[in-house]
This record gives structure tokens, sequence and C-alpha cells, in this order.
């Protein structure tokens, strides 16, 4: 299993700060993940960025804890991760995994603390602010690619948790289910969640990230504020992303 | 030998006369394979949904085994059951030998292996889907089984299907664990087969029919549940 035996501690169910000291992910002899080292505390949007292939996914499983590293470790405040801690820490995947339930069923899942009122009172603001109230007798499946994507993140959103980590949640959807994605990430930021976002999009980059981490062949080659960054990147691999030039080595 | 056309004929006059002796074979035909089949799904749903989830050394032998399984002929797993139960055997002292019960134990041991391989491979393929999400969610392993075990209920509906139909259909198990006593034991197809060798057609047809009733019966729910289940996209 990937996680150690559930905290008993209700008070201790702090996940911040998220740290990852020395990871080392192996791959038929390749080095994935080479030796990164990093911190997501304090409050915003961390991008991390890079082409295809630097590490980015693997990365964020590392940091939840799906993923175990060859070598190094992930740390959640301190302490290594666990079940117990799964509320405070959020995830929506790229393509979005529904249970074959209703909408509002599918939220109330993700909610295992409180009784039942208080659960489907929970529910239901999430999916309001998610503007999926009138849909939440539909089954999941049968909601458009946006509006999955949406529901993904509601459930996520709804246990409250401290950070929100997305992979490439927007790689398959059009621009207006874009933006309505992007519009609850940043009403998640304003209510204090922290926000770790990987994605392709160099303009959703720009639009959501208070700082970069720029990953390429495994390794973190940038990390610096966004408006760093995007003005004078600082690797030459981050000039040569951020041209749109061509990064093939 | 009857006339054919004749036999027919009285077949349908016993189905649509409710004869009596035509619907208490029916009536426990369905008892011990319904039973049967519940039982089945007791054990092999959950034994499925575990293996389905679990990864350990020699599971590939476990799974061959399973699926060997699905084929057991029936008069071995009566021969077997018999030999549990009979006098001489371990579980002699129950008296258990020529019962609706003796039946059921033969049926449920028929039936488990078709219900927990089926759901196996359901809970299998939904679990690569789900696994990182519900971990994500912090659910537990048993969590997990329970998860997937009802987001699965549409095709898991559909094994006990296969079961049921595996169950009322069988003769060989029934015939020697039960005896085809009477008032007792005698169910669909032992009777069939007795009728027959006696040359009493029409009771063997009408039964013959019941029983073809019911294949399309099941057949038709199993496709009712697709349908219902691609309508809410549980499938």
């Amino acid at each position: 299993m990937p996680f150690d035996t559930p905290t008993s501690s209700r008070n201790d169910r702090r996940v911040l700060p998220i740290a990852a000291d020395g990871l080392v992910v192996e791959r038929a002899g390749r080095r994935i993940i080479d030796n990164i080292d990093l911190e997501i505390g304090g409050h915003g949007v961390t991008v991390i960025m890079g082409p295809n292939g630097a590490g980015k996914s693997v990365l964020l499983r590392l940091l939840t804890g799906l993923l175990r590293p060859d070598a190094g470790r992930v740390t959640w405040a301190g302490r290594r991760p666990d079940r117990g801690r799964a509320p405070a820490l959020g995830m929506v995947f790229q393509k979005p995994v529904l249970l074959r339930r209703s909408a509002l069923a599918n939220v109330r899942y993700a909610l295992r603390t409180g009784g039942r009122a208080e659960r489907a009172r929970r529910a239901e603001q999430a999916l309001v602010r998610a503007g999926l109230q009138h849909l939440a007798r539909t089954p999941a499946r049968m909601l458009s690619g946006g509006e999955q994507q949406r529901l993904a993140l509601a459930r996520a959103l709804a246990p409250d948790p401290e950070v929100l980590l997305l992979d490439e949640p927007c790689a398959n959807l059009d621009p207006a289910a874009t933006a309505a994605i992007e519009a609850l990430i940043r009403d998640a930021k304003s209510r204090g969640t922290r926000i770790v976002l990987v994605t392709h999009d160099i303009a959703q980059a720009r639009r959501l990230a208070d700082d970069v981490t720029f990953l390429h062949d495994g390794r973190v080659v940038e990390a610096a504020p966004a408006a760093d960054f995007f003005d004078q990147p600082a690797s030459s691999a981050g000039r040569a992303y951020l041209e749109g030039r061509l990064l093939i080595d | 030998m009857q006339d054919f056309g004749a036999a027919f004929g009285d077949a349908f006059r016993l189905l649509l006369g409710f004869d009596p002796a035509l619907m208490e074979i029916i009536g426990l035909s369905l008892r011990v394979s319904l039973t049967a089949v519940a039982i089945s799904g007791l054990i092999g749903l959950p034994l499925g949904a575990i293996l389905g989830v679990s990864r350990f050394r020699g599971r590939a032998t476990v799974l061959v085994l399973l699926n060997t399984l699905m084929g057991l002929p029936p008069v071995v797993v009566g021969l077997l059951v018999y030999l549990m139960l009979s006098n001489a055997g371990p579980l002699g002292p129950l008296a258990l030998l020529y019962t609706p019960a003796a039946m059921i134990i033969a049926q449920t041991i028929l039936v488990t292996p078709i219900v927990a391989a089926l759901a196996r491979q359901t809970i299998e393929d939904m679990h690569a889907e789900y696994d990182e999400q519900l971990r994500i969610l912090g659910v537990g392993r048993w969590g997990m089984v329970a998860t997937l075990l009802w987001d699965a209920r549409y095709s898991l509906l559909t094994a006990m299907l296969a079961g049921f139909g595996r169950a009322v259909a069988e003769v060989g198990a029934v015939l020697i664990v039960g005896g085809n006593i009477n008032h007792v034991t005698r169910v669909m197809t032992t009777a069939i087969a007795l009728e027959t060798s006696k040359g009493n057609l029409a009771l063997a047809l009408g039964l013959g029919v019941v029983l073809l009733l019911l294949a399309v019966v099941i057949n038709a729910a199993v496709m009712g549940l697709r349908s219902t289940a691609a309508r809410s996209a549980h499938a």
C-alpha cells in the first residue's frame, strides 16, 4: 500500500508544506525523475511546466503519495503521507474518473466526515460553486466533458482541502469549459486553497501562475515567481520553451 | 411412442391449466436454483472483488483454478457432494442426502466459481480505472471493494443471471444428490429425464417449454439490464 496507517489524531490533519527531498524515479534504466527537491508551502498557485516527458505528472503523483520514489522522500507537514490526511489533499486528473453514480453522489462520496445533513449541505454547496446544481441527479457519466471535469473539481474541493493538485485539467476541453475550470481554480485560491497545476498551456500558465517550476528531463531547471519566469527565464531550456522552440534532446 | 403433435398439445394444456404436479416441480426447481445462486452471490461476489483488487504471489494460479472451476462437470460435483453427504461420508450425520438442501449445496458449488470468475474480471477492469482516484480520496482496501461492488452492480447482476441459467438447467448434480424423488427432490431437469425414459412426453415437453421460457426471460433480463445500465451511463 502506498500509504502508512491512518493517523488517529483529528487535529493533526495538515499536509502543508509538502516537501520533496532528493526524489528519484527510474524506469527501464532511465531517470524520469532525477534528484528533485521542492517545497510547496505558503499561498497561491504554483504552475509546473515543461515539455512532454519532463516528469510533470510523475512528480505530481509522487507529491500525492500515489507513487513511491525509488530514492528520496516526500513529506506532508514533516511526516510521511498517510491515508488519514487524504481529505486535506485534493487531486484532479487529466481525464476525470467519476463514479457510476449521480453527480451529487460523486461529491458526497468524497465527504467522509461530519453528519449526514452536514455532508448533504456541503455536497450541495460544492455543486452550486461549480454551477452544476441543476445536474445534481444526473448520472455523472452522462455529463459533457467540461461538466465532468467541473464535477471532478467540485468533488476534490468539497472536503475543503488545504492543497489542490491538478494534472492538465483542461487538456481535452474547449475554451469555454477551460474558462469555467480556471474560474473554479481562482475561486479556490481566493478561499485559501494552495494550488499546484501541471499544464502544457503557456497562456493558461500566464493567467494563473504566481510562481513557476520548470521541469526538463526529470530535473527542476528553474523555479521562480511567475513574472520573472515569463519576462526573463533564467534557464536556456525555459527560454526555448517559452519561445515555442521545440525542446528535443 | 406418442404422437409428437399430441404431446405438444398435452404439454400446453398442462401448462395453461397450471397442473399441480407440474407447478410443484417448477416451484422446487426455482427454489433450489435461486437459493443456490443467492448463496453463490454472497460468496462469489466478495471473493471475485477481493481477487480483482489484490496482487499476491500465486494469484495467476488461483485465477487459472477459478476459471477451470467454471467448467466443472455437474456429475462430478454431484459425485463429490454425494461422497461428502452419504452415510459413510464426513457430513453423513447431517442426513442431507436426497433432500433439497443437498441439491442447493451441489448447485452452489457449481455456480460460485462462475459468479466469482465473472465478478473478478468486471471488478479488475473497474479497479484499473478507479484505483488512483479512490486512493486520493483516502479510501482503504475494504472501502474500495465495497465501492467497486456497488458501481459494478449491473454487470454483477448479469453474472448472477449467468449462474442461475447454469444452475436451473443442469441435471447431473441434482440427480445424484437429490435422487429425483417425487414430491421431494424432483426438479424440472430430472423430471424431464425420467418422463422421457418412461415415454411420458407431454410432461417432459411441458417442462422443456418452461425451461426454454426461463432461458428467454433470463436473456431478456440481461439485455434489459444492459440497456438500463447504458442509459444511466453505468456501463
